[in-house]
């Protein structure tokens, strides 16, 4: 039996920054995992991720992650996607002081 | 020190304007990623968790003071004020942006460094004992033969395309403090009856999912062999490595399934063939390169300074008792400058920190210091008339921990707070459980622990070598640590055992504590070191510190 499809998000790296990003359902690419087009179904989000893997000029190693729904938008599941989500736990580096200087 | 001569400083330049042009390449859309990627990597540059990571090599652990002040200016310009040293005596900068790369290594090129081969599978960084020439137990220096080594390796264009990396270490002490029995190739020099000096070469060591400890492949191999030997395992390994499976395609691997004997045979042969090539000018070559390691003109001085010093001040006494090892020349010493403040993260300096450490040496320290694979900064050649001075001056900048050696001297790798392959978090585990001995107030009076975090199965925290070793990885979503013990990564190399099953994020640190406890209670005194107890005791006391009430339960219900 095949695995039952749990909801996704499509995440890349930018290629310029390096930093990660999140595919909107607009078509464009935000920094914030709330931001991210929740995908619930498995054929949406191939054809997603093609249309992500396809823009070679703005983003490297586009992957669905699993996420579910906060009160904000989207949310990562996984304990590495939180931590992309988010920066290193050492300094405060990465989205975390992003996200502070635009609060 | 070597200094580049023309050839070394024209390639590094032509190398950093092709890379360069292949970034603009990218960045126009004119190469794809699937293009680009191997010449990035080619070129150190690899794309992490939140950022790329550049990763520079520090040839043997060796730089001058302009070299530290270079990657000070690195860190402050083109990443966020600090750099991470590596367990392969390698610096990495976390946050660069692609177009500001070319820039970073031509900076590099400036003071005659670069980023060429810390990625790939190639001969990676040759390193070293970071006391190399200054160490009072040592045979010869060998930074000598690592420079040859370093450039008989670097575009060799039989070895650039390899089954996997390949990582050669060289010890010239026979107190190895290079873990030569955990790389690719070891080398150890020792000499013969008659007074010659040469290498016992090993083979096949590796850490990672499969660790083997590295075998002699020969007992003596002279300085004239010594590259043409090398030459030759490489070519074998090259032609009778595994190319089919990644996990399989080390040469320890290449070793365990031909056998040792079947395997030396191999190098044997292609070692006869080799040699008649080596026309000799590998050796004027060396010589050229010996003279440029010459030893400093050693200087005398009073030491009563030193004395009164360590006489009255109670945290510079502690500090020189720990910081310091025995020089090979009278009134010097060899500082260890710890990154491993409590609370901090191992192998870590600010650009300031950088450029108090270069100022140091230029001022002090003969204008040399070293990156230790533990994640440490050496002045290797100290008078000690000067410690007093440079201890107040680290203490003003926060690198005057006085831990080296100690339970709060953690090698960490980046874990997955950086790297992409990581399934767990190092860094915070070593935070904590440094916080916690300090809080604790025991390293001291525990002695020599070596306690190592490695965040995945690939081991760049060198787990398996820790006395005390602790493995990250992702258990269904949760993060999980192993522990093992027993491990050791001098002359007497060991691979650690496992004590059972692992312990969750918030666990570790009391987990760690719980073993410590128990050796301090079961030592037969404090000069019994944690690994000898543990040869003594065996697994069972530590076993029943971690798991004490549940190995009850499961025998309770076994009964």
């Amino acid at each position: 039996m095949s695995r039952r499809f749990t909801p996704k998000v499509v995440t890349a790296n930018d290629l310029f920054k390096g930093d990660v990003i999140y595919l909107t359902e607009d078509d464009t690419w935000s920094r914030d995992h709330r931001d991210a087009e929740f995908i619930e179904d498995e054929a949406h989000a191939e054809i997603r991720l093609i249309f992500a893997s396809q823009q070679a000029g703005q983003v490297v190693g586009a992957y669905l992650a699993d996420a579910t729904t906060g009160p904000d938008g989207p949310e990562p599941v996984h304990f590495r996607e939180s931590f992309r989500a988010k920066g290193p736990s050492n300094y405060p580096h990465g989205k975390q002081a992003d996200q502070q200087l635009n609060a | 020190m070597y200094s580049y001569n023309e050839f070394d400083a024209a390639f590094v330049r032509n190398r950093v304007a092709q890379f360069r042009a292949q970034v603009d390449r990218r960045i126009d859309g004119a190469l794809t990623e699937d293009e680009f990627k191997p010449l990035r990597l080619m070129n150190g540059l690899y794309l992490q968790l939140h950022a790329y990571m550049l990763r520079v090599a520090i040839p043997y652990g060796t730089l001058s003071s302009a070299q530290m002040r270079q990657l000070a200016l690195l860190a402050e310009r083109w990443d966020r004020g600090y750099g991470h040293f590596t367990t392969r005596q390698n610096i990495q900068y976390n946050w660069p942006e692609l177009k500001d790369v070319p820039d970073m290594l031509d900076a590099l090129a400036d003071v005659g460094m670069h980023a060429i081969q810390t990625s790939g599978n190639t001969v990676r960084n040759v390193t070293a004992d970071h006391f190399a020439g200054a160490a009072a137990d040592e045979i010869a220096d060998p930074r000598p033969y690592a420079e040859l080594l370093r450039q008989w390796s670097m575009d060799h264009p039989e070895f650039q395309f390899l089954g996997r990396k390949f990582k050669i270490a060289i010890t010239g002490s026979p107190n190895d403090r290079a873990v030569t029995g955990a790389h690719d190739i070891g080398l150890r020099m020792v000499q013969n009856d008659a007074g010659e000096i040469g290498f016992t070469v090993l083979v096949g060591g590796g850490l990672g999912r499969t660790p083997m400890i590295g075998q002699v492949l020969r007992e003596f191999v002279s300085v004239r062999e010594l590259l043409p030997y090398v030459e030759a395992v490489l070519s074998a390994y090259n032609s009778y490595g595994r190319r089919d499976n990644k996990y399989k395609a080390r040469i320890k691997i290449t070793v365990h399934e031909t056998g040792l004997d079947a395997f030396r045979e191999k190098i044997e042969e292609r070692f006869e063939d080799l040699l008649p090539q080596f026309s000799g000018v590998d050796q004027d070559l060396l010589g050229e390169i010996k003279a440029q390691f010459a030893a400093p003109a050693w200087r005398n001085a009073p030491l009563e300074g030193f004395a009164s010093a360590y006489d009255s001040d109670p945290v510079f006494r502690s500090w020189a008792d720990t910081n310091l090892t025995e020089h090979r020349a009278p009134g010097y010493a060899i500082v260890s400058i710890s990154l491993k403040a409590h609370g901090q993260t191992p192998g870590d300096a600010t650009a300031e920190q950088m450029q108090v450490m270069a100022d140091l040496a230029e001022r002090f320290g003969h204008d040399e210091l070293r990156i230790s694979h533990e994640q440490n900064v050496i002045l290797p050649h100290v008078h000690k008339s000067d410690l007093p001075e440079i201890h107040a001056i680290l203490k003003a900048h926060g690198l005057a921990t006085a831990n080296i050696g100690l339970a709060s001297d953690i090698i960490a790798c980046p874990g997955m707070d950086y790297c992409a392959l990581a399934t767990a978090r190092s860094i915070p585990v070593a935070q904590q459980l440094a916080l916690r001995f300090d809080e604790l107030k025991i390293e001291h009076d525990v002695g020599a622990l070596k306690i190592k975090i490695s965040g995945c199965i690939n081991a760049c925290g060198h787990h398996h070598v820790g006395h005390i070793g602790i493995l990250g990885l992702d258990r269904a979503g949760v993060e999980n640590y192993q522990i093992t013990l027993g491990g050791d990564g001098t002359e007497t190399t060991a691979i650690g055992t496992r004590t059972g099953p692992g312990f969750a994020y918030d666990e570790i640190v009391p987990a760690v504590e719980r073993v410590i406890l128990a050796y301090l209670e079961q030592r037969e005194s404090p000069e019994e070191s944690f690994l000898e107890a543990y040869h003594r005791l065996g697994m069972a006391p530590f076993k029943e510190a971690l798991y004490g009430d549940s190995l009850k339960g499961s025998r309770a219900r076994a009964a």
